[in-house]
This record gives C-alpha cells, sequence and structure tokens, in this order.
C-alpha cells in the first residue's frame, strides 16, 4: 500500500534510466540524506560524533572500496588495509609537503596514488583467482605496511614514525586536527561517502559495472562476449583502491588524526572484508549496512554491558568478542547474502502488504 | 526469510538503538571520575593486567581511607586491547564523564597518548603517560596538558649507556663497543633511537638498531644478526611476548644474559618467568621498587584484599608492573591533593588536576608518609620540566625476584633535555601552538 510503484508511469528514457526509478525510494533517501546532513549535526554530542559516526563513516567508504573490487568483479583481496595506508601516507606527504594544497584535492589525489598501486597489485589477478589471488594481495598488505615502517621518508623522518594530519581549513573552517569541530569532520566524512556511493551505484549500472559483474560471474564466458579481462580487472582493482585509498586518508584526517602503520595491519583487511560479506557482496547499501553493523555493534554491546548492567569493563569484553561472533553467525546462516538482501526482501515484502497473497 | 522474522529483526535493532543511550548516573556526593583504560584480553594482556591491579587497588586503599582529602575517586575501567582507535573511543566516552568530567587520562599504550595529546588542548583534560608516550612531551612550555615524568625513553636510554660505561670501566671505553637496540618496531620501540644515535655518536660506540615487528613472536632472524654481530651490550625495547621470546632467543644463542638489559616495559616477572632458568641474570631498567616489602603493600592486602575488594591474586601484589600502577596513582593522588591546596576540597576538573601535576612535589618524607619510603625518587614538576630527568636503576632478574644492582642513575640531562627542546619546539611549529612563558601568566 505505502510502497507500490503502480501509477508512477514513465514517459521519457531520462526517468526510464533514473537511478531510483521509485518515487517512495527517492522520497526515502531523501530523508535519510537530511537526517544525516541537518538533523544528525544538530543533535549528535562529540561521543557519538567522534567515537562513533566518524569511524562508521571512514569504514563504509573502505568497504564501498572493497565492494567494488570483491561484490562487483569477483577478486578477493586482503590488501584493503595496505591501500588505505598507502592513501593515508600519501595524503600526509602531499599535506605537509604542499601546505596550500586544498585538503579535498590532498583527499583525492592520495587516492590517485593508492589507485597506481593497486593497478600495480592487481596485475596477478589475470592468472591467479580466488582464494591464490587473496594471498597476492596479502602480499600487498605486508609489503606496503614493512615499507612505511622501513623508509623515514614516508613519516618525514619523525623519530616515533607516526604521521599527525596537520590541522587544514576549508571555505575558512578548520577541517581537520584536533581543534577542528567534531560535526565539521563528520559533514567531510558524510558528503565524501555520500559523493562516492552516489558515483558507484552510477558506475555499476553502466557499461563497466556490467562488465565487472560478467567478469564475477564467469571470466570465460565474459571474455568471448568480448570483454578485455586484463582492463577489467585493473580498472576495478583502480577504482577500488582509489575509494580505499580516500577512506585511508579520511582515517588519518577526519577520524584518528595521528596514525601508525599499526592502524592499517592485516586485521582492519580482515574487518572490512567481513563488513562487506554481512553488509551484502555486490551492494552498495550493503556496504554502508555491515560497516554500521561492524562498528556500532561491538561499541553498543559493550555499553549495554556495562553502561547498563554493571558489569567489569573486561568480562563485558570477553562477552562481546562471544556476543558478536554469535550474532555474525547468525547474520550469516539466516540471510547468508548480508544485510542488505534482507532490506530487499522487505521491500518486496512491503510492496505486496498488506494483502501478501 | 518471513515477515515474522522482519519483524522480529526490526525489534532487535530497536533494542539495540536503545543501547547507545548511556544509563543515568545517580550523583549522591562529590566524586571525582579517574579513568583507567587497560587491556585485560588482546595479546598485551600480561602486561596490562597487573598493572591495571595496581591501579584499581591503590584507589581501592585511598577510597577505603576516605579519598583524597574525603574526595572518592571513582574509577571507571575501559578495555582497550591495547588498540589505539578503541582508545580514542575510551576516551570520548569518559571525558566528560561524573560531575566535573574526568580528572586525568593514563593511557598506558604509547599510541594512544599519541592520539590524545593533540585533543587534551580542546577538552582541556591532562595526560599522564607516566615513562611512555611522546618524549618531546617533557618540555611543559608546549606540552601543557602532557606530562610524562618521572623520565623519560630518552632519559633511560642515557643512563643505560651510562650504565654500560660505568661496568666497561668509563665512558672513554665505550670506543669502539658494540651495542645492539632490539626494538619492538612502532612508535614506542623508536622512541630510543635518536638518543641512542646522537650518544654512539659521542662515545664512539658501533650503534646496531634490530626492529622486531608486532606482536614479536619470531625472532630467529633478529637473533641470528646478533650471534653473527657479537654485541658487547644489548639493549631492549620491547613489550609484551616478544620479551619473553628475546630472552628465550639470546639463552639460545648463549648471550651472557648480565649484558642484555631490557627497558623499564621489557623487565617484568611476565617476561622473565615464562623464559625459565634462561632468564637468570638478565637485567632492566626501573623507576620503582619491585616485591612487596613497603607499608602500603601490607595496607593493600589488609584494608582492600582482606575486604574481598582486590581487584586481582593475592600473590600479584608487588609484582613489577603492579607495582608500576601503583607508583603511578600516587603520583595522581598527590597531583589532585596538590591541586586541592590551591583550588579547594571539592572534585575536580582536568584543568584543576593539571595545576597539580605542574605543581607536584613529591618529597621523600611524603612518600615515607605514604609507606612507600625509598619505592621511588622525590620529584618536583615545574612548567618548563613535566619529566625532571629522573634517574634509573638497573635490576637484575635472579631467578626468582628482581633486586637492584645498581644506585640511581642520573641521566644525561645535557645530552637529552636540548632534544627534547628542538623536538618540543619543531612540534609547536608544525601544530602553530603558542610557546608558554612559564611566569604563572599561563
Amino acid at each position: 500500500m505505502l510502497y507500490r510503484e503502480a501509477g508512477q508511469f514513465k514517459t521519457n528514457y531520462s526517468a526510464d534510466q533514473a537511478i531510483f526509478p521509485i518515487l517512495q525510494d527517492r522520497i526515502f533517501l531523501a530523508v535519510v540524506l537530511i537526517f544525516a546532513f541537518v538533523v544528525v549535526p544538530l543533535i549528535a554530542n562529540d561521543y557519538w560524533l567522534q567515537a562513533i559516526l566518524i569511524p562508521f563513516l571512514v569504514y563504509a567508504l573502505a568497504a564501498l572500496g572493497l565492494n567494488i573490487l570483491t561484490g562487483y568483479a569477483g577478486q578477493i583481496s586482503l590488501g584493503t588495509g595496505g591501500f588505505m595506508a598507502v592513501g593515508a601516507y600519501a595524503s600526509y606527504k602531499l599535506a605537509t609537503s604542499f601546505p596550500e594544497m586544498n585538503i579535498i584535492v590532498v583527499l583525492l589525489t592520495s587516492g590517485l596514488f593508492s589507485a597506481a598501486v593497486g593497478i600495480f597489485f592487481g596485475i596477478p589477478s589475470l592468472r591467479i583467482k580466488g582464494f591464490y589471488l587473496a594471498v597476492a594481495t596479502l602480499a600487498a598488505q605486508f609489503f606496503l605496511i614493512w615499507l612505511f615502517n622501513k623508509v623515514g621518508w614516508f613519516y618525514n623522518y619523525n623519530p616515533s614514525g607516526t604521521i599527525d594530519a596537520p590541522p587544514r581549513e576549508l571555505f575558512g573552517i578548520l577541517i581537520t586536527g584536533a581543534a577542528a569541530k567534531p560535526w565539521v569532520k563528520y559533514l567531510a566524512a558524510l558528503s565524501m561517502l555520500t559523493v562516492f556511493g552516489l558515483v558507484t551505484k552510477n558506475l555499476v549500472r553502466s557499461a563497466v559495472g556490467r562488465s565487472w559483474m560478467a567478469i564475477r560471474d564467469m571470466d570465460i564466458a565474459a571474455e568471448i562476449i568480448g570483454i578485455n579481462p586484463l582492463g577489467t580487472k585493473l580498472l576495478a582493482f583502480a577504482i577500488s583502491s582509489f575509494v580505499c585509498g580516500v577512506a585511508g586518508a579520511e582515517m588519518l584526517f577526519l577520524h584518528l588524526g595521528s596514525v601508525e602503520t599499526l592502524a592499517f595491519d592485516i586485521n582492519l583487511s580482515f574487518l572490512v572484508l567481513f563488513m562487506i560479506i554481512i553488509g551484502g557482496l555486490g551492494s552498495v547499501m550493503g556496504s554502508v549496512v555491515g560497516a554500521a553493523f561492524m562498528v556500532l555493534m561491538p561499541i553498543g554491546l559493550t555499553n549495554f554491558l556495562v553502561g547498563w548492567l554493571g558489569m567489569q569493563a573486561t568480562s563485558a569484553k570477553h562477552l562481546e568478542f562471544m556476543v558478536f561472533g554469535g550474532l555474525i553467525i547468525f547474520f550469516l546462516i539466516v540471510e547468508p547474502n548480508g544485510l542488505a538482501r534482507l532490506w530487499q526482501i522487505a521491500k518486496e515484502k512491503l510492496r505486496l502488504w498488506p494483502f501478501p497473497h | 526469510m518471513n515477515l515474522r522474522k522482519l519483524t522480529l529483526m526490526g525489534a532487535t535493532s530497536a533494542v539495540f538503538a536503545a543501547l547507545f543511550s548511556t544509563a543515568p548516573v545517580v550523583a549522591a556526593e562529590d566524586y571525582m571520575v579517574l579513568p583507567s583504560l587497560v587491556y585485560r584480553t588482546g595479546a598485551y594482556a600480561p602486561n596490562g593486567v597487573p598493572f591495571a591491579n595496581g591501579v584499581s587497588d591503590y584507589i581501592a586503599l585511598v577510597n577505603a581511607r576516605g579519598g583524597v582529602n574525603g574526595i572518592k575517586i571513582k574509577l571507571i575501567e575501559c578495555e582497550t586491547g591495547y588498540k589505539t582507535d578503541v582508545g580514542v573511543e575510551c576516551y570520548e566516552k569518559l571525558k566528560k564523564e561524573g560531575p566535573v568530567g574526568a580528572a586525568v587520562f593514563n593511557p598506558l599504550s604509547t599510541g594512544i597518548t599519541y592520539q590524545l595529546i593533540e585533543k587534551t588542548w580542546v577538552d582541556k583534560v591532562p595526560v599522564h603517560s607516566m615513562g611512555y608516550g611522546r618524549t618531546a612531551a617533557a618540555d611543559g612550555r608546549v606540552f601543557k596538558w602532557t606530562f610524562n615524568f618521572p623520565t623519560s625513553y630518552w632519559s633511560q636510554a642515557s643512563a643505560v649507556i651510562k650504565y654500560i660505561g660505568g661496568q666497561e670501566g668509563g665512558m672513554a671505553k665505550l670506543k669502539g663497543k658494540k651495542i645492539v637496540h632490539v626494538h619492538h618496531n612502532s612508535p614506542y620501540g623508536k622512541e630510543a633511537n635518536p638518543t641512542l644515535k646522537i650518544l654512539a655518536e659521542k662515545y664512539g660506540f658501533k650503534l646496531t638498531l634490530l626492529p622486531v615487528d608486532h606482536p614479536g613472536q619470531e625472532q630467529k632472524a633478529t637473533w641470528l644478526q646478533v650471534r653473527r654481530l657479537r654485541p658487547d651490550w644489548v639493549f631492549m625495547s620491547g613489550w609484551g611476548v616478544m620479551n619473553q621470546v628475546a630472552i628465550k632467543e639470546a639463552a639460545a644463542i648463549n648471550y651472557p644474559m648480565d649484558k642484555f638489559i631490557g627497558n623499564w616495559w621489557s623487565s617484568t616477572e611476565s617476561d622473565v618467568v615464562p623464559a625459565g632458568g634462561a632468564a637468570t641474570g638478565y637485567k632492566g631498567t626501573a623507576f620503582h621498587g619491585a616485591g612487596d616489602s613497603w607499608p602500603a603493600h601490607a595496607a593493600i592486602k589488609k584494608e582492600v584484599h582482606d575486604k574481598g575488594k582486590g581487584a586481582g591474586p593475592r600473590e600479584g601484589i608487588g609484582e613489577v608492573l603492579y607495582n608500576r600502577g601503583v607508583i603511578n596513582m600516587v603520583y595522581t593522588t598527590e597531583a589532585m591533593r596538590t591541586a586541592m591546596g590551591k583550588f579547594g576540597t571539592k572534585a575536580l576538573s582536568g584543568a584543576e588536576v593539571r595545576w597539580g601535576l605542574e605543581n607536584l612535589n613529591l618529597t621523600a618524607a611524603r612518600l615515607k608518609e605514604l609507606g612507600l619510603g625509598g619505592f621511588a625518587n622525590p620529584i618536583k614538576i615545574s612548567c618548563q620540566d613535566h619529566e625532571t630527568n629522573g634517574p634509573v636503576r638497573i635490576q637484575q632478574w635472579d631467578g626468582k625476584k628482581w633486586v637492584f644492582v645498581s644506585e640511581w642513575i642520573v641521566p644525561m640531562a645535557d645530552v637529552v633535555r636540548p632534544q627534547i627542546e628542538m623536538a618540543a619546539a619543531n612540534y609547536a611549529k608544525e601544530k602553530k601552538i603558542a610557546v608558554r612563558k612559564c611566569d604563572g601568566s599561563d
């Protein structure tokens, strides 16, 4: 009743090609965006913004990047942490070498560096597939982290090897550094995610996206119908690493403020991979939902166990590991295609509601 | 998947959303919130647990005696697992906790300290990274909100070289000697490197830096290099499992244990006990005593553990890291007492505790009064100096316990302090921080 496209006629091609052809979807998205852009900065406190929402947005962007590669193009990667580190270190070098450079330009340019590195480590994907490729990207992960730890130039020969985000302004408002207001950082991260989300959504419906999915579903068949596997796979690696690189730069500039290589270790790669598996492979929405689940769930559980039940912080942590692990298994059994698929089912049910059959 | 399941899930997520609102706290009396970032889980838990127990027990003792001048301390533990992002989450959660916000943060991780240093300027909460963190924070003119007394990695490195010089029969004898620094490949482990390089140049010894990657369970290659180099001395900045592995590997290549010195995070029971007999003779640095022979320990046993309020096992009282937790809390509570002298007896805000830390004067007499006479060195903090180049002692593991084998060694402030001031000035320039004049106006 509420969610039914009956009566919404498309009279021209552009309406037929819209990203969200159903009116209710457009309204829903608009409401979500207005809520996120206007209401959240007004009502959320520093703790919410700084400790929960900004990390969530940064991880969502990283998950989006990996989803392009793994979800759409079918190439399993365990190098996400490494590609994010490239973005973070490139943005640090750019920001400190060219203090005049606009911070948005810094973030996007560091994505380009990450894309270049991604292409390089994507070359083996032409010969090796599946789990073997995962191992090859693992090499990228370890090599890049080793490199950033080893070569002093990357961290400006700072004795401790950490990199700090220098304070930078955008339109006269401080956007990075500790003195920047959390809501400014939040809006910056949210804008980035929105832009990249829309771009990806469009990209995957285009010829490029379709060729990715063709490669994913059956690469030999895709090759026979004329898709060039070299270009297609490398493009997926490039765009995916670009987005991950920007997420890594955001991690430095908007989320943590100062990082060491340990922040980008193999655990981060796994975390982002779990996000897209839980959220839904091959779905933009799945990246966001998966990131929300993986970031919010542990914090929520801890707050509940310690704040409401008055449990010891450590017992709560142990219990959190167990409950969180259990929930992951639960969701994977109930819906192996991820949380995004649940959303899809909900929409299908809503379409028939209240008269299912 | 049917509609019923979906509804169920919707309900679950609604409940989940409710979890984020924090439970209301009933404020019956004036109290101070002291956050304790602990890691009782994860790879570094064997080190994190005794420290957290020492902190908890000492605060329990203070509270059992009525608190600091009658103001109780509410210790809130937040589990970080030694992860920086979780530490930041803890900080954001706890900085405004209680009637006047958190008193002071003890991050117990160099990584987390680096994160918090910048935030403290904005939030006006002091950070006390006791013997870890950013060494340059010793310059209080730049790092207003950060303290790292009683001593720092750079002071420690110079004290160790001084000790080695003494053992070799004079600093002049260091010329041509080979010293290896085996360090954790992280900001923490690298902290001592610049000082060691300067000292190597000054005294003409040959320095080799051997990094070990986190977590350090595999060190065969590192110790093969040590074996090939045959260094006269090995200095180690390790943490967690890395230390016991290093001691075992050193024993495996027959390296003389009494020429192997760990820094103060590498010379604890959890490092030597797992290595067994191999660790006998291994040396380490310390800035406080080991063992439970002080009256304060007896008081903790009687007034905390006997009442069933102890945080850990009774046998753990007096372990090196336990005692480090105790001395950290002595500094914290004494700083609070100092601040109450100026601001009055009430729950203190972070800014007021910061003043207390900066004007802390912990005398030998006061330590004795606290039941810790001779446990640590007396200390006096000032606006310029948040570190004090505090002296370091060398202790040795005799197979059962740690015993002091040197007197208090005063670090080479003439080498260390200019480096600290230079690093702090660079930081101030990079971050555009106004340097304080330290005449009482700022």
